[in-house]
């Protein structure tokens, strides 16, 4: 029996709860399941035509709304923020669809849905991270084949990854892949964490929250459960290294996170400060500061 | 069936019995039978639709015989259907025990990454993760194929067409295989170019004691290279022996053809 789940939202239009009818998020759900069986491997799904253009996440909206539930509280963020045009309709459309809860806070989120970043804060148990993915296949750059690329990762053939990693370090002198970069998960399939930054492949290695991935126009769901082993590729003498920033925040004092540049003003004058704006915030507001004192963003004039 | 390895050296490489390839109702080779051995040179030569390529890619497993079988001795010295083997397990033994020379280089190179990483893929693909040592050897692969070391870095749409071949080669022979098959490795260079690669390939065969199946529709190539000729027409095997025997006292009429009219100036 199909069970009615309507929601009536802000705009006073209907919905099917969180958007998708309860076939196709059972459809989706199936293929998760799959995903979680088999860690890293990338699980073909019907995806569905969604009220925004590809580029938006509309993988990771699918992932999200298929897992759902009236009482979750969705956080959104692009680029370690949770204000940018992008994660604000996504989050719009979410309260629209489904009225749950939302909020900025990471420990309050039950499902984090982002498009770049992994929030520096630990997750938990209790926390489900969508990332909106826009290629899924590691083996694309150098293998343009669909039918070979899935039999290379059938077969585990990765050595055309290290091909990849080898040219960085024959053009640059080290690995200079710095989003994208590849992981072996589990021990067995190679997966492309696209497009986060290599700063936050350590996160994904046993993390206590349940990953999932959703790529929209190429149609690939993958999963990397609680607890799994996630190793970033490199060679022997070019170990993985994750990008140092030199200083700290410019406003909370952070260090060891990963920060975004800030242009403050026509003189060219900038800062650094944590890309992750709720973990910048809570350090803040906890009595942490940075050398530039208040964030001069934030100053009279401004509010 | 005993397994002395000691005495593999003596036993064939490669037995093909019976094999064809039928494209529908087309005849591509039919009942191809003949043993390699160890360190032997095997030249196919025909015309051209003859059925040489066919018969080279139902050897190297890259098409699937209509009937017959190859079989393939391993390095345990155990003799293999290659046909009844795991794909996995084929596709292990051509980037490791074999080679695969193709005529057009851009089909056996990856044209985007350098010189260095098209020679250093086999060995990651085996496994290699020190980039330093994965570099030395493509160095000094380049310098054995005649590359200069300073192009290591250029990727192989800045080679000639010779050089391509060369890293072809070079890609190919750096896992130390058993078995290189090649399909017209010269047929598309200038006449100058094709008798450097074939001095070239002359020498690393024998360097490397190599066993090539090398197929070609010039006599003068398989004069060079092989110690054995296949002569095909019309997809059979019309005549078969040591290279000099057939090419100076050919035995069919349509070898004789063919040996006369290459040998015509
Ligand atoms: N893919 C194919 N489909 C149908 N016929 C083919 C195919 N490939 C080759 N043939 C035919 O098989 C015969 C042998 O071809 P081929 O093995 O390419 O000869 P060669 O390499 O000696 O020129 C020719 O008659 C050719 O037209
Ligand atoms: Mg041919
Ligand atoms: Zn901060």
């Amino acid at each position: 029996m199909t069970e009615r789940v309507e929601t009536q939202g802000i705009s006073g239009e209907h919905y099917n709860f969180a958007y998708l009818d309860e076939q196709t998020k059972r459809m989706i759900r199936r293929a998760i399941l799959k995903g979680i069986a088999v860690p890293g491997y990338q699980v073909p799904f019907a995806a569905r035509e969604m009220p925004m253009p590809y580029g938006w996440g509309t993988g990771g909206v699918q992932v999200t709304a298929a897992v759902i539930g009236k009482n979750d509280c969705l956080k959104m963020i692009d680029q370690g923020s949770d204000d940018t045009t992008n994660a604000v309709a996504l989050r719009n459309f979410f309260v629209e669809t489904t009225g749950v809860d939302t909020t900025t806070k990471t420990k309050d989120a039950s499902i984090i849905q982002t498009r770049h970043r992994i929030p520096e804060e630990n997750l938990t148990k209790d926390q489900v991270l969508v990332y909106q993915v826009p290629i899924p296949e590691p083996l694309r750059f150098l293998e343009p084949r669909e039918t070979e690329t899935r039999k290379m990762h059938a077969l585990e053939e990765y050595g055309l990854m290290h091909v990849k990693l080898y040219e960085d370090i024959a053009k640059f002198g080290h690995i200079a892949t710095a989003y994208a970069y590849p992981v072996m998960v589990q021990d067995r399939y190679v997966m492309d964490p696209s497009p986060t930054p290599k700063f936050d492949n350590p996160k994904m290695d046993q993390m206590e929250a349940l990953q999932l991935f959703g790529a929209g126009r190429e149609k690939r769901i993958y999963a990397i459960p609680p607890h799994t082993k996630v190793v970033s590729l490199d060679f022997e003498d070019h170990p993985f290294e994750v990008t140092k920033f030199e200083q700290p925040c410019a406003i909370c004092g952070a260090e060891e996170i990963y920060l975004d540049e800030v242009i403050l003003d026509d003189a060219g004058n900038r800062m650094f400060v944590c890309s992750d704006s709720d973990f910048c915030e809570e350090r803040r507001d906890v009595g942490h500061v940075g050398h530039l004192g208040t964030n001069p963003l934030e100053a009279e004039g401004n509010d | 069936m005993s397994l002395d390895i000691q005495n593999s050296e003596d036993l064939p490489l490669l037995q093909v019995s019976n094999t064809t390839k039928l494209y529908g109702g087309r005849i591509g080779c039919k009942d191809v039978s003949f043993d390699l051995y160890p360190g032997e040179v095997l030249a196919i030569v025909g015309e051209s639709g003859s059925g040489k390529t066919t018969l080279l890619n139902c050897l190297a497993t890259r098409l699937t015989p209509t009937s017959g079988s190859v079989n393939y001795r391993n390095r345990m010295g155990q003799m293999r259907n290659l046909y009844e083997m795991s794909e996995a397990e084929r596709r292990m033994l051509m980037r490791t025990d074999w080679g695969f020379v193709h005529q057009h280089p851009a089909d056996g190179l990856r044209m985007t990454v350098s010189a260095g990483a098209n020679v250093g893929e086999r060995l990651m693909a085996v496994g290699a993760r020190h980039y330093g040592n994965i570099r030395d050897t493509a160095t000094d692969w380049l310098g054995r194929v005649e590359i200069a070391e300073d192009r290591i870095d250029d990727d192989p749409r800045a080679f000639s067409g010779g050089m391509r071949q060369r890293l072809q080669i070079a890609r190919n022979l750096v896992t130390a295989p058993r078995l290189v098959f090649m399909d017209e490795p010269t047929g598309g260079l200038d006449v100058s170019v094709q008798a450097r690669l074939l001095d070239l390939l002359r020498g690393l065969v024998a360097d490397l004691g190599l066993s090539v199946i090398i197929v070609t529709h010039d006599l003068a190539v398989a004069r060079l290279l092989s110690h054995r000729i296949l002569v095909m027409r019309h997809g059979h095997v019309i005549e078969s022996g040591l290279t000099d025997q057939v090419l100076d006292d050919p035995q069919e009429s349509y070898t004789q053809l063919l040996v006369s009219s290459i040998l015509q100036p």
